[in-house]
Order: structure tokens, then sequence, then C-alpha cells
């Protein structure tokens, strides 16, 4: 299947960038593009220019207050008290210079998407500067300053009244967007993440179900530490399959971060690039079966970024672009452009050897807790008007 | 922390005159379990539950329903004397009434009173609170010996790293009483910097603890 795609793509992206140390680093997304057009996947004409976010599109999510401050921490500092009351200024979210703009960049990147695809220029629309989705209100957090999707999607709900499906495969809780539609039954929102028990933010247990109205339109599915391959697809897909049969949206948007994977230094998960096969396959298949192709997919976390990310995120475009997946050996220009300045072995191949996945003793358990959750999480998911 | 920062101000009361029937009513109305019964004064002299409520009611597998029980007078049904506390007594002393006692709920009374209602879910939500999990944060457990000062040790680390902790537990190290585990909620998504500064400084981490490795 062809389909016409677009890849939001700007070195200004690359402007979001806290200090050489940080685990969080854009870097990925140039690393991606670059094995994208090694491997003649992507072409000038595919690439559509961010733009930068306005103040009143910020405000869709944001305080004014607390965009000012992240202006004058990008500027001329903030104030100890400042700092503690926004989040910024932490070791998880450094203030740099040109913070604000540099931010903007990454929402208006996602808003461009929006609009290339609800506008009917392209059928799907990715950008992998996106997907920013611990930003609040008021509080910069885990990596993130803007919460882009959280801002895109209050934009979809004003400027063109579409019923929103949010879905994010992150390794951890996609809370900033939970929390900022937990109220609102047109956005529905699934977030499938490492169980919240150590990990950061601790949220997205399966009684998060929203309230008022945004009842029954939150899903959460905390799968335990060192969940493999077969478990993380199996309740992916069930989920997302009845999520999106029940709440019948207009559009899907995708957080896909890529922090699953068993290389990743920051969770415990233990997925391979198999999965990274399986999420966009499914966004596609769901987002032409009921969406009539609307689908926007963006980045967000994924710390190995040298061996994993690139071709995680890579495949997304595959997709997006070929309707399949690649398989086989990486444009070896890729790899010898990029070695040096590695410091571990860049991969050879599309996927990964499956002999390298560690034996987890507890892995039949670990799969029959996955699938109780999945169940409990989907207890309300039933579309009774569909299926009385 | 005090009764009254984690009491009920609101509290859903009947005079001793109230009927089943009405109890019944409130109880189906009101996400409660237990009723305090009040007189002019506002003095608790009893309390009712839903299960008193219940026994009190016909059971539904009668097919002629006396409807007459439910005119009875809830004094009638009412426990007495009601164990009641005071605003300033200690949550943790409280806790040992509910897991003594087996009540579910205590009436808050100050001068003879009734100002509030706290409920082993008061309690338990608390209990969520103390545990930190609802602020963002990452948790790490760390195995140290049981002695004087160990716990400013450990907590240096996290403050040479300016990490901010949102909630400290020791736990007992299984039965045995030399060593504790030390439970810390960090607000930050990157624990690395923190676990490895543990780890230079000699500690047994709980967790993360013998992640599987990738094999080749």
């Amino acid at each position: 299947m062809m389909c016409q795609a677009a890849f939001v793509y700007s070195t200004k992206f690359l402007d979001y960038h806290f200090h050489s140390d940080h685990p969080f680093n854009q870097k990925r997304i140039l690393l991606t593009k670059d094995l994208l057009e090694k491997a003649h996947l992507l072409s000038e004409n595919n690439i559509i220019e961010p733009r930068r976010a306005t103040q009143e599109e910020l405000e869709l999510v944001h305080d004014k207050a607390y965009i000012n401050a992240v202006s004058k921490a990008g500027d001329t500092g903030l104030s100890e008290d400042e700092s503690m009351e926004y989040g910024i200024g932490t070791e998880d979210t450094p203030a740099f210079p040109n913070m604000h703009e540099a931010s903007s960049y990454l929402v208006g990147g996602t808003l461009a998407a929006v609009d290339a695809v609800l506008q009917g220029k392209s059928d799907h629309a990715l950008n992998l500067g996106g997907g920013l989705h611990h930003g609040c209100k008021r509080k910069a957090s885990g990596f993130c300053i803007y919460n882009d999707g959280a801002v895109a999607i209050k934009y979809i709900r004003e400027k063109y009244d579409l019923r929103v499906l949010y879905v994010d495969t992150d390794a951890h809780h996609g809370d900033g967007v939970q929390w900022a539609f937990y109220d609102d039954p047109n956005v529905c929102t699934l977030s499938i993440h490492e169980t919240g028990r150590y990990l950061f933010p601790g949220t997205g247990q399966v009684n998060e179900r929203g309230i008022k109205e945004g009842h029954g339109y939150s899903f959460n599915l905390p799968i335990d530490a060192f969940t493999e391959d077969e478990s993380f697809i199996d309740v992916y897909e069930a989920a997302f399959r009845q999520i999106v049969d029940y709440f019948r949206p207009d559009v899907i948007l995708t957080q896909n971060g890529a922090d699953s994977h068993m290389y990743d230094p920051l969770t415990h998960l233990c997925t391979t690039m198999a999965t990274f096969d399986h999420i966009p396959m499914l966004a596609h298949d769901l987002a032409h079966q009921y969406c009539n192709g609307r689908w926007i997919a963006l980045g967000g976390g994924g710390y190995d970024m040298w061996r994993t990310v690139p071709r995680a995120w890579a495949q997304i475009w595959s997709v997006m672009k070929t309707g399949g997946i690649q398989q086989g050996m990486l444009p070896p220009e890729w790899q010898s452009r990029w070695q040096a300045e590695s410091p571990l072995t860049l991969p050879g191949s599309w996927h990964d050897d499956q002999r390298m996945v560690p034996t987890i003793p507890r892995k039949a358990d670990i799969t029959e807790k996955n699938k109780k959750i999945l169940e409990s999480t989907l207890k309300y998911a039933i579309n009774k008007q569909i299926h009385p | 922390m005090l009764v009254e920062e984690i009491m009920k101000k609101e509290v859903i009361t009947l005079p001793p005159t109230a009927t089943i029937a009405d109890a019944l009513q409130l109880l189906q109305e009101n996400p409660i379990r237990h009723i305090p019964i009040v007189d002019n004064e506002n003095q608790v002299i009893g309390i009712i539950s839903d299960r008193d409520v219940r026994d009190a009611t016909p059971s539904i597998f009668d097919e002629h329903t006396n409807h007459q029980a439910f005119r009875n007078e809830v004094h009638s049904i009412m426990s007495r004397p009601v164990t009641t506390v005071h605003p300033l007594d200690l949550v943790e002393e409280i806790a040992r009434v509910f897991y003594d006692e087996e009540f579910a709920c205590l009436p808050v009374v100050r001068t003879n009173q009734l100002i509030g209602i706290i409920t082993e879910k008061d309690m338990l939500h608390t209990l969520i609170q103390l545990t930190g999990t609802n602020v963002q944060s990452s948790q790490v457990e760390v195995k140290v010996p049981h002695r004087p000062g160990i716990l400013p040790e450990v907590a240096s680390i996290f403050g040479e790293q300016r990490t901010n902790i949102t909630s400290v537990l020791m736990y007992p190290y299984n039965d045995d009483p030399n060593y504790k585990i030390l439970v810390f909620r960090i607000q930050t998504m990157n624990p690395l910097p923190v676990i490895q500064g543990l780890r230079n400084a000699g500690y047994e981490l709980m967790w993360p603890n013998n992640i599987a490795e990738p094999k080749i």
C-alpha cells in the first residue's frame, strides 16, 4: 500500500539540547533521518518544515506564567524559587539557552504534522521531535518542557473538532497527556508502560480511568519489568484493537518512545526490534480501518540512541511510506558515517539476534500477570451501540 | 500526622428518632457505610453501619415483606457506647485501633461535639501519600546495616546529585535485625547517577538489582 506521508524535520530540532551528558538527545532524529536517506526511503519532497508554535497555541495546555518562566530560564535565568516551582533547572530538565524557542519548534513540528494530515495533504505524518508526554500545565518534568502531544490534541479539538485516540507505547507512563484530557470524553488515551512500581513517574495504574464525563476514556496498561516481545505485542495488539473499536476515533495520534527495548539504560522492559515492527504496523492498519488513514506519529523517549532508536523510528516511517517494515541489512554507509562517533558498535541489520535476549526466570508469571492486567484494563471497553 | 489533617469534616448524621428507612436512603445516596447518631447538641450517642441496617431489614427472599421493620427508629439498632477519637490523635495510633478493634470508621469528637469522621479508606489514602507514589518519581531500594547515622550517609548521595527525595520508607530486611531496607522515591526520570553513586559508595541495592544483561 503506498500512502502519502510527511516527515517533519529541521535542524532546529537539535537545539533542544540540555547538555552533552544528558540522556535525552535529539541527535536521534538526525541519526534516523540519515538512516532513512541512506536506505532510499526518505527524499527531500517528503520533508516538511516545523513551524514555531505561537504563544496562544502553547496556552492551549500551558499556563502563561509557566511559558514566561521557560522564556526567562533560557534568557536571563530563573531564581532558585522559580526553578523549583516550574521544575526548570533540575537535573532532569536543566535550563539551556533559548529553551523556549527550541521547545516551541518541537510543538510547532507536531502541529505541522497535524495540519498536513487533517488538511488532507498527507495520509500520515511523523514528527520525531515530538512526543514529550511528561510536560505538565505549569511544570517541566521528565526531560519535557512543553507537551506537544497535549497541545496538538487540544488544537485538533478546537480547530477540527475531531475525536482523538492517543496511543503511547513509551516505557514511561504518558501522564502529562492523560491528565490534560482526564475529564474529556472526546479524547481517549491509552498508555502501555512499565509498571510505575519502580519506574518514573509512578502513575499509570489500571484504575486511572478518567473522571466526570471523561470516565472510561483513559486506559492504562502497566506491564511488568522484564516483559519480552511476545507478551508486549500481545497486550498492545489486544488493547489497541478493542479500544479503537470501542471509541471509534476520527484520528489516531501515537507516541513512539523507543525505550522499552532491552538495551535501554533507563527502563527494565526486555523487548527487541520485533516489538518496534508491530507498533507502527498495527497503528497503520487501524488508522486505515477506522480513520481513513489519518495517523500522526510522534517520537518520545529512547535512551539507547545509537543502536535502538534510529532503527525503531525508521521503521515507523517505512510503514507510513511503504506499508511494510524493512528487513535485512542496514545500509553500510550509515554505519561508516556514524561508527566513529558512537561509543557502542552500531548494529548491522534492521533486526536483533533473538539469541541475545536474556533468560528471564519469571517469564511465565510476567506473561500471566500482563494478561490479567489487560483484562482489567479492557473491562469496560465495550461499545454497546455496536456490540449490543 | 494528626487525625484533623486527614479526617472528613462534612459528616452525614441522623437523630436517634430517624427511621431505618431514612438510614437506608442515606446509605444508598451517599458513598458512606457508617452514620453517627447525634442528639440535639451534636453529641455522638451511637453509630450504625450498613451492616446494622441490613440486619434490620427483611430478606429479599421473603415473599411477604414486612415493611413495618423500616419504621423502627435507629436508636433501636445503633451500637453504643461509641469509640471516638480526638482531632489531635496521631494517625498511627488510629491505625492500631482499626486493626485491633476491626472498626472501619471512627467519629472525631472535640469537647463532646462531633467535628469529623475518619475511615479506613482515609487511612489507606494517607498510606499511598506516605509511599510517595502520588508524585512523579522513580524508586530506589538500598539494603543498609541497622546502625546510627546510616540514613544521612545514604541520603547525602542523593544530595550530591541534586536529586530531590519525595518519600523515604524504612522496612525490616526479612527477619534479620542487623539490616534495614531503605526505600526512596526520587523526583527524577534518570536515577542512573544516583544508582552509580550508591554503588560506588559500596551500598547494596535491592532495586535495581540483578538486571539481566544481553547475552550476546
